[in-house]
């Protein structure tokens, strides 16, 4: 048997896990470390905000003394240039050349707005950054993104938070069919099993935050992904047998001796 | 004279810098990042470049997200 060794390279980098945690909606700073540890994850996501006295950089503190590596993103932008801003703004603050890229075309849905994301994919790649998009699932622009320079695409499963899972599984599998880059499934996991089918389909990895935090037991629900996630990959690995319309019997014909 | 710290009006002395704000505003030095009217300061330019009359200072730090 051939066991998978094989890392995540993301730009020049070499990521130990392929669940990407975020950490968005955890109660708290305890809750989120059990959560962390239990998912094995070593990059994780951080927003970008004013800063509050009360408090301080207290995230920041917790994922340098767990080491791992931080992905800041760009939510809550609506177009190119705030995107932009926000990211330089995390470059200078977090000492990373890593941005996990959010432009989203309203409140509602969460979407991301095709035409200012591809605009601040490509100021951000000329600009020197390692840009990791949160895209739709739409194939046409996984090519594009890629080919301005993004270092991997993020599709999304379904919208952020939802939990609905992966809502058109072909369009995901048209995306890895085409990248060169990584493909990480970002959004729209509710569970583990959701977590596995990315995996089967060929992503490389799978980015989520509110399936694990506002799970019922988040350190749990992070140990399941970590699963998932490993189940999935050997699953892909290995090659799932074809599907057939009639039954096929596994045991031995009983008239044939 | 008058800048906007976090969107809050604060009272600076003339010819205050981009240090003198995040000292008023009793920001860490680490983690951090700051813009002044758009654009970017970077670290190394906190205490050499000065703020003038009205300008829009934004402090960022990490939070959980995403």
């Amino acid at each position: 048997m051939t066991i998978d060794t094989g890392l995540l390279v993301i730009g020049d980098r070499k990521i130990a896990s392929r669940l990407i945690m975020g950490t968005g909606g955890a109660a708290n700073l305890e809750i989120l470390e059990r959560a962390l540890v239990a998912s094995g994850t070593s990059l994780t996501t951080v927003a970008m905000r004013r800063i509050d006295a009360a408090t301080g950089t207290g995230v920041l503190d917790l994922l340098r003394r767990l080491d791992i590596e931080v992905l800041p993103n760009t939510a809550g932008c609506r177009t190119a240039a705030e995107a932009v801003l926000t990211a330089r703004l995390a470059r200078e603050a977090l000492e990373t050349d890593l941005v996990k890229l959010e432009v989203v075309a309203d409140e509602r849905t969460l979407l991301p707005d095709p035409i200012e994301l591809l605009d601040a994919a490509e100021q951000l790649v000329d600009d020197g950054f390692t840009v990791l998009p949160y895209t739709n699932d739409d194939p046409v622009l996984a090519r594009k993104l890629e080919q301005v320079g993004c270092a991997a695409v993020m599709p999304l499963g379904s919208p952020i938070g939802t939990g609905l899972g992966i809502r058109n599984p072909h369009n995901i599998e048209m995306i890895v069919a085409a990248a060169s880059v990584p493909v990480v499934l970002d959004a729209g996991i509710g569970t583990a099993s959701e977590a596995a089918q990315a995996m089967e389909l060929g992503c490389d990895a799978v980015l989520l935050a509110t399936a694990v935090t506002r799970a019922g037991d988040p350190e749990r629900m992070a140990h399941a992904m970590r699963l998932a996630v490993e189940a999935g990959r050997a699953a892909r690995g290995a090659g799932r047998i074809p599907r057939r319309y009639w039954a096929q019997a596994s045991s031995p014909d009983p008239d044939a001796s | 004279m008058h800048v906007w710290i976090n969107g809050e009006q604060r009272e600076l002395e003339a010819g205050a810098s981009v240090l003198d704000a995040l000292t008023a505003l009793g920001a860490p030095s680490s983690g951090v990042a700051v813009a002044v009217d758009g654009e970017v300061v970077p670290r190394a330019g906190w205490s050499g470049t000065g703020l003038v009359d009205g300008a829009r200072i934004e402090v960022l730090t990490a939070v959980q997200g995403g």
